[in-house]
């Protein structure tokens, strides 16, 4: 490119808060060397892989109505078709036709579909990963029924193992995997911030007892960034007398491994928890204020274990509604009125949607819903790890202006939620757009209302 | 042998033949398929109960996606509607399937199904320039959508046309008639036509997964 060039290659963007080069319209990112080829070749196999016969009816379902479109928040802010939900398999649809449905060998003998090229698959990992929070909101919307999220997660399998990843992603994924936390929250920096929170909150918190009934998860968001959280938990089970317990070999919830796409790496990450949980006697885990946790351990862990786990798995949401609907947590009323950002994952995806709403109502707050709440809630556009994902932002920014709105509209004087994920897009789009709305943590809330016996 | 003995034999035979083996052959290519079990700790019993429930709850969208649905929802029911009456109410079609399998039942009089045909065909063209101009449909459409189309409403003009004997002979209009719907026959098994049948599998399908964890449905 000559230097004459550069205005229409990279022309300036001089609207909204930052003075910076339009981003371009393709930049796929690539972990690896290896023939194109071999890409193609690895990515369609890792899309097959662990494709069973819901997946296959789902492929072969879609009748291109389009109508998932108006269910996603980054079509919806940005109205660019390529965006269509069901337009980000593409690739994978044609494979999937070409190589392993039915009729593939018609499909291959008469050239109907065309064989997938690497160019096409660095395309569209902007669709998989940038734009799809997987938050199933199109799901809802499909009148065939076809999971959308799921196949794109599927997908991801496919674009990991040929090293299509956005490299922030492929980077937290790999620190994951062989420090233990996608985020720098080592086993030592977790344990040394326990104590550290102990004493300065002048709050007992257990680590690493060889057995107790309770085991509690955190994420390293948490750790690294709301720290009282970990106050706000211990707290509360303190109050409820639990034997529980922190583990250092078995805390991190949140799993890179499901986001980026390996598989084995979701299994390592997770087998972490249970075996720390098995290794307590522990009858119930304790999933944190995290979204994709929760899908992972809750609606995975046991498939990726192999067989049922020896204990039950609750979202903290769930186990303090359990707790205040039983009597067993008794809280201060607030007199707020409030509006709850239900996550995708644990909501919609994952129906815990009414405990959250008990312990708003133990909390004595007015409830006012979002116009499209519970299972339909829009999502806050950070999930799936597109909020790690620098070039993804502008397009996040936008779609996060329908959440703004559906908070606006309730006229709530305080939002709350439960996923630090959620709080993190939040608090990150509250800065951006000088927002006067904070997102509390549901947590927090009870732990800051305990009434002390 | 003239063309309506052609009709009305081996190609009758041929089609429902292709018909019957492509659905088969694609159903079990699918359904053979390994089901994953699922060890998770289920919130409530999903299983049939859950596939029905969905099955059920997607003929027709959530609140949320009605507006931006509307042109769908209206044209599409049209012309699903008039296509189920036509083809099960209009008597030379009862008679047919009388024929095939001894069973029969009152009809609807021509006039009504004519007027049903004409709205129908309206229904469809109006489908096809809305897949046509609206970006998300056009970028989503491929060769199986636009044939798909083209069948089902060559079906249907040509079934008008046959039962007013409007532009040639009405021996040469029914079996081109025939032969239209023949060839629907054919491709169904084939093309996006086949979720005459998949939609109860993939509603069913994630009904069942969405109850059993009491997610949205």
């Amino acid at each position: 490119m000559s230097t004459a060039d550069v205005n229409v290659a990279h022309p300036l963007e001089t609207e909204g808060t930052i003075h910076r080069l339009k981003k371009p319209a393709v930049r796929a990112d690539r972990q690896g060397d290896m023939p194109d080829a071999q890409r193609v070749d690895i990515a369609m196999k890792n899309f097959v892989k662990d494709f069973g016969r819901t997946s296959a009816i789902y492929m072969e379902s879609c009748i291109h109505c389009g109508m998932c479109a108006q269910a996603c928040h980054f079509y919806a802010a940005t109205e660019d078709p390529r965006l269509t939900p069901i337009w980000k398999l593409e690739p994978f649809k044609q494979a999937y036709k070409r190589e392993a449905g039915p009729f593939a060998l018609f499909y291959k003998i008469f050239g109907f579909k065309k064989p997938v090229t690497v160019p096409e698959l660095e395309e569209w990992q902007e669709l998989l990963y940038d734009t799809c929070t997987m938050c199933g909101r199109c799901t809802m919307a499909c009148p065939m029924g076809i999971d959308i999220a799921s196949l794109v997660s599927q997908a991801r399998h496919a674009m990991f193992h040929a090293g299509l990843v956005p490299h922030e992603l492929h980077a937290v994924a790999v620190r994951a995997e062989t420090e233990g936390s996608p985020l720098g929250a080592t086993p030592k920096v977790f344990k040394d911030r326990v104590e550290w929170l102990a004493d300065d909150n002048d709050v007992e918190i257990p680590m690493d007892k060889a057995k107790a009934k309770v085991i509690c998860a955190m994420s390293s968001i948490e750790i690294m960034k709301y720290p009282e959280s970990i106050v706000a938990t211990a707290r509360i089970l303190n109050h409820l007398k639990l034997d529980w317990t922190f583990r250092s070999d078995g805390y991190e919830a949140t799993n890179f491994g499901l986001l980026s796409g390996n598989l084995q790496w979701q299994k390592d990450m997770s087998m972490k928890l249970i075996n720390a949980a098995i290794a307590t006697g522990a009858e119930l885990l304790i999933l944190p204020e995290c979204g994709h946790a929760y899908g992972a351990m809750r609606w995975q862990g046991a498939n990726l274990y192999g067989k049922e786990l020896p204990f039950k798995v609750r979202h903290i949401s769930e186990f303090l509604g359990e707790n205040v609907k039983n009597g067993k947590l008794k809280l201060k009323p607030m007199g707020k009125s409030v509006t709850f950002h239900d996550p995708c994952q644990v909501s919609r995806r994952g129906g815990a949607t009414q405990a959250p709403r008990d312990v708003l109502s133990g909390l004595g707050v007015q409830l006012r819903e979002m116009s499209s709440e519970g299972g339909m809630n829009w999502c806050c556009g950070g999930g799936g790890g597109v909020v790690t994902i620098h070039r993804a932002d502008a397009t996040r920014y936008k779609s996060f202006q329908i959440k703004m709105k559906q908070v606006e509209d309730t006229g709530a004087e305080m939002l709350v939620s439960s996923c630090s994920n959620c709080r993190l897009t939040f608090d990150d789009s509250q800065a951006h757009f000088h927002w006067d709305k904070k997102l509390h943590s549901l947590l927090e809330l009870v732990a800051d209302n305990l009434i002390e016996a | 042998m003239d063309l309506l003995n052609f009709a009305r034999g081996p190609a009758l035979q041929w089609s429902l033949a292709i018909l019957v083996f492509g659905l088969a052959w694609r159903l079990t290519g699918i359904l053979l398929l390994k089901a994953k079990p699922d060890f998770s700790e289920p919130r409530a019993s999903g299983g049939f109960g859950g596939a029905m429930k969905m099955i059920m709850s997607r003929m027709w969208p959530k609140p949320e996606f009605v507006r931006g649905s509307v042109l769908d929802l209206a044209l599409g029911y049209v012309f699903h509607i008039g296509l189920f009456l036509i083809v099960f109410f209009f008597l030379p079609h009862i008679l047919f399937i009388k024929s095939l399998t001894g069973l029969s039942w009152p009809n609807l009089p021509n006039g009504i199904i004519f007027f049903i045909g004409a709205v129908s065909v309206a229904a469809l063209f109006a489908l096809l320039l809305q897949r046509i101009m609206t970006p998300v449909k056009r970028l989503l459409s491929n060769f199986d959508d636009y044939f798909s189309w083209f069948i089902t409403t060559a079906a249907i003009i040509t079934g008008l046309l046959a039962a007013a004997h409007v532009g040639a002979r009405y021996e040469t209009l029914l079996a081109i008639h025939i032969l239209t719907v023949e060839a629907l026959f054919i491709w169904l098994p084939f093309g996006k036509l086949m979720h005459t049948f998949t939609v109860f599998l993939s509603r069913g399908a994630t009904g069942a997964a969405f109850a059993r964890k009491g997610a949205a449905i």
